[in-house]
């Protein structure tokens, strides 16, 4: 018995189960889905333990061997996603408790949340082309009604922008998926990824490249196709923009772009050094587009949404890279960028939920008031901003060494220069909510559930960067070296089963 | 090669309703073009001019049969089309509730 697919099959039928439990108890609901998200955790632990002795794990649906069967492809760099995928859903959950407490009909809160963590984990582990595409659509479309949650003219109009954007993406991935099966005649990726090599990189093959990340540029919303973003990510609840910001539009977007162009298409920096130059040239038009536009925001969540768009341009910028310290610089950054950004999110929440407004002309004062989100927010942000010891310096770090070692100077100096505009954005927060004197009417504590979820994260934040060299022995380094080996991809899934037609 | 040009053709008219029309229902239908578009490109691809329905019997050997995976891929699109469909006129009513009107110039309480 395999556990690859009890990921997305945890969640799915969890999910099921909700609107039957609801009628029982709200309280049931929230421990169901607390519980479930820690045994995601568990079991996403466990898989890096298995992924530590073989390098690949192929689990065929209904055992049907490839290609003929849809296949679970589960690698170092699946396994790395898995965990943060379930690291962010177990502090949004747990987060939840409170701040979801005033929204009618809290089952179907967490019914979509357990949706859009099995359409994530289906993404993270899926070996299928079609089946990538239906994992997409279920995390797309239970991310649209989230972002609607509150019912509010502003959210729905929020929603109604970002599903145009999201679908326009969505069916292009579609297109494009039928043009690959036109030509290959196969959606297994693994199978793909060996015609490709066999036909060679024509330009039908370029074109359909340029399709798919066009597709997934909409989903991580990389500038110019940011648009909705700073609208939908601040309109959701909190903890669901916790959940969007620090893992989602990674997993739809980044995740899917780099297996599809490392693993599949086969490119590397040394075949495709146009390519790679296009990803940096996203990934700083992206820092520096977002951060420009971050500084005139006055809105807590707005403002953090155009930094979510800044700081995803430096995990393209590490992927665009391409070398060894590049990758693994990009896949550490996605880590740092999900437990600093979910951080920042849920103190956003608790702000919200015990002041009622957003706006940063009106906040003052809190950090005496509110001082352990004043103090998970400071950890948040200096990790963001890339100080020792926390984790977002060495993913900083990284990227920087990878671009110095492929001989990009300019590079490296640009992409710490552009530091300075997330210094400068996320200081505006700490100085108008934080820092700035001043008295709002009898503000309490936040809830203790909440302080839970901001202080596991904030201890996160901590390990990871004290550990740094203990993750990048057993999760970092062989996540980068699951990428950078390539199309040698389809040989590990195919593995001893060798079928003629 | 005619089928590509044809259905990408019908994307691009979906495309054209979605990014110019100011009025959600014809946003939303031309969503419903693109995923026709898709849908019958699927559908086309499996396509084998005279070939028998992929059912291996004794009497017909396997040869010159329609594809069937892209007819079991276009059931799933529809599938999930007709989810975003029904999301968005969802949504698209609720906004009218709100600011009593579909014309998404007036639409705008959002900055920036």
């Amino acid at each position: 018995m395999s556990i690859i697919p009890l990921y997305f099959a945890i969640p799915l039928i969890t999910a099921f189960a909700i609107p039957l439990l609801g009628k029982i108890s709200k309280t049931l609901v929230w421990i169901v889905a607390t519980v479930v998200s820690f045994v995601l955790f568990i079991l996403a632990l466990y898989g890096i333990a298995l992924t530590q002795e073989t390098s690949m794990i192929v689990y065929r649906m209904g055992n049907w061997p490839p290609p003929l069967g849809i296949v679970m492809a589960f690698d170092s760099f699946s396994a790395f996603m898995v965990l943060v995928i379930s690291i962010i859903v177990f502090s949004g959950c747990f987060f939840s408790l409170r701040y979801i407490g005033h929204f009618t009909g809290q089952w179907k809160f967490y019914t979509l949340y357990m949706l859009i963590t099995a359409g994530m984990m289906g993404i993270a582990i899926t070996g299928d082309l079609f089946n990538m595409f239906v994992f997409l659509e279920i995390a797309a479309i239970s991310s649209y009604c989230l972002v609607a949650f509150g019912v509010d003219a502003e959210e729905l109009e929020a929603s109604f922008k970002y599903m145009v954007m999201g679908e326009i993406g969505g069916l292009t991935f579609l297109l494009a998926i039928a043009l690959l099966y036109a030509k290959t005649s196969t959606l297994n990726l693994a199978d793909i990824s060996n015609t490709i090599s066999s036909i060679g990189m024509t330009p039908f093959f370029w074109t359909i490249l340029g399709m798919l990340l066009f597709a997934f540029s909409i989903k991580a919303a990389l500038v110019p196709f940011h648009t909705w973003l700073p609208d939908a990510h601040p309109a959701a609840p909190a903890p669901v923009s916790s959940l969007l910001s620090g893992i989602f539009i990674k997993v739809l977007g980044i995740y899917t772009t780099a297996r599809i162009v490392f693993n599949i298409f086969g490119l590397n920096r040394a075949n495709a050094p146009v390519f790679f130059n296009i990803l940096i040239g996203i990934g700083l038009l992206s820092i520096a587009w977002a951060g420009l536009s971050a500084l005139n925001q006055k809105d807590y969540k707005r403002l953090l949404g155009y930094s979510t768009v800044s700081q995803i341009g430096y995990i393209m910028v590490g992927f665009g890279i391409g070398n060894y310290y590049g990758v693994a610089g990009a896949i550490f950054y996605i880590l740092a960028h999900a437990l600093g950004k979910g951080l920042l999110f849920l103190t956003s929440g608790s702000v919200v939920h015990r002041t009622g407004t957003r706006d940063l002309d009106k906040l003052a004062g809190l950090g005496e008031a509110m001082s352990t989100t004043a103090w998970s927010y400071r950890f948040g942000a200096l990790s963001l901003i890339g100080l020792p010891p926390l984790v977002g310096f060495f993913a900083k770090l990284f990227i920087v060494l990878g671009a110095i070692k492929a001989g990009l100077l300019w590079l490296a100096i640009i992409a710490i220069g552009l530091s300075v505009l997330t210094l400068s954005y996320l200081l505006k927060i700490e100085n108008s909510v934080f820092m700035k004197k001043g008295k709002m009417a009898d503000i309490k504590k936040a809830p203790f559930s909440m302080r839970i979820a901001m202080v596991f994260l904030v201890i996160l934040v901590l390990l990871t960067g004290l550990g740094f060299q203990t993750l990048m022995d057993f999760l970092i380094g062989p996540a980068a070296n699951a990428l950078l080996r390539g199309v040698e991809y389809a040989q590990l899934v195919f593995g001893s089963f060798s079928l003629n037609f | 090669m005619t089928i590509f040009v044809f259905c990408i053709a019908l994307f691009l008219i979906g495309l054209y309703a979605i990014v110019t029309k100011r009025n959600l229902i014809k946003i939303i239908i031309g969503f419903a073009l693109i995923e026709y578009s898709v849908n019958l490109l699927f559908a086309l691809i499996g396509f084998r001019r005279g070939a028998l329905a992929p059912i291996i019997t004794k009497v017909h050997s396997a040869h010159n049969f329609v594809d069937p995976i892209p007819q079991a891929l276009v059931l799933t699109a529809i599938v999930i089309a007709l989810g975003t469909t029904a999301v968005m006129l969802a949504i698209a009513l609720r906004i009218y509730e709100r600011y009593k009107t579909f014309d998404i110039a007036k639409i705008k309480k959002l900055k920036g």
